[in-house]
């Protein structure tokens, strides 16, 4: 089966082109943009929510995107099963939409982080995550509003399902609360939905791709998702 | 102990990106009558005294000088004597 991603590209966006040059220049992948007015997935077999700052962030992170036409599309996209996976502002747009449970809010030391950062891999059974054939993988971070809360009931959920795919670590995969760069709740960096089909993470795959850059362990995320596709 | 809200508001006549961004939000969701949406900000603090002139000044050396841009914002606020924190 042919692999297309398509990246929605909303006001404000700004990884759309990186998402775009990862999967289509570096890896292979059919790609093609969605401009967010058009409600119309063009044939894509992965939806991909890029990140960025989309309509300037007013009100909260997300929340002006996710009434965007081309969301409607997108949710009833993931509810038959399709694969949408959402990259930092892409994964506050999915916590508005209610795909994924939980809020982000302000990084706990108030700044903009832009850094590599570890994330240990707590699910390698999932449709992202099936090829990642390390423990620790290296990415970057990018971002002001990063820091992860549910409320209790939630939390535990996400835990007693699986549902924590990437969590801050040390580069050894130790979890700690030094390695925790924005106050993430129990270091969570990224999550699935409960059926397997929806991922939000905070760092940036799509920036660790090309073997220029010396960083290479996002594509192990798009080779997933291609593999998942093909099956 | 004073509690002190005051609201932040953008000057009618000073253009409000956020406030007409949220707006295209509401023509999405089909709220065509919501007209000229402006976001301000509320913020609010205790004052520890027990004198109102005395809170009444800080507040409004507060808001004039840290909380609102005199250039394009006014504020309004609101002050109450409150037995402690809470």
């Amino acid at each position: 089966m042919k692999i297309k991603f398509g990246i929605v590209v909303f006001p404000g966006a700004n990884c759309d082109h990186d998402a775009y040059y990862a999967t289509k220049k570096v890896l292979g992948y059919d790609a093609e943009f969605l401009w967010h007015k058009e409600p119309d997935l063009k044939g894509s077999n992965a939806i991909l929510l890029p990140g960025g700052f989309s309509y300037g962030d007013y009100l909260r992170t997300g929340a002006i995107a996710r009434f965007s036409p081309i969301m409607d599309e997108v949710i009833k996209f993931a509810n038959s099963g399709g694969i949408v996976i959402g990259i930092c502002n892409g994964f506050q747009i999915l916590l508005e939409t209610g795909l994924l449970p939980g809020i982000m809010q302000k990084n706990i030391n108030l700044k903009f982080i832009c850094k590599d950062v570890y994330l240990r891999v707590e699910n390698k059974n999932t449709l992202f995550t099936k090829l990642v054939d390390k423990n620790v993988i290296k990415i970057p971070i990018a971002h002001g509003e990063g820091n992860y809360y549910a409320d209790e009931k939630t939390l535990s959920e996400l835990e007693k399902n699986n549902q924590v795919v990437f969590r801050y670590s040390d580069s050894k995969g130790d979890v700690t609360p030094e390695s925790n760069p924005n106050g993430s709740l129990n270091n969570i960096a990224g999550i699935i939905n409960k059926e397997g089909n929806v991922l939000g993470m905070m760092p940036h795959p799509e920036r660790a791709c090309d073997t220029a850059l010396s960083r290479t362990d996002g594509a192990l995320i798009f080779k997933s998702i291609a593999e998942s596709i093909y099956k | 102990m004073f509690k002190a809200t005051v609201i932040v508001k953008r000057r009618p006549t000073i253009l409000d990106p956020q406030g007409k961004a949220v707006e295209q939000g509401a023509r999405l969701l089909g709220f065509n009558n919501v007209k000229n949406t402006r976001i301000g900000k509320y913020i609010e603090f205790f004052i520890d005294t027990d004198d109102r002139e005395v809170a009444e000044k800080e507040l409004k050396e507060y808001s004039e000088k840290l909380l609102s841009n005199p250039i394009m914002e006014d504020f309004e606020y609101h002050l109450e004597q409150v037995n402690q924190k809470n």
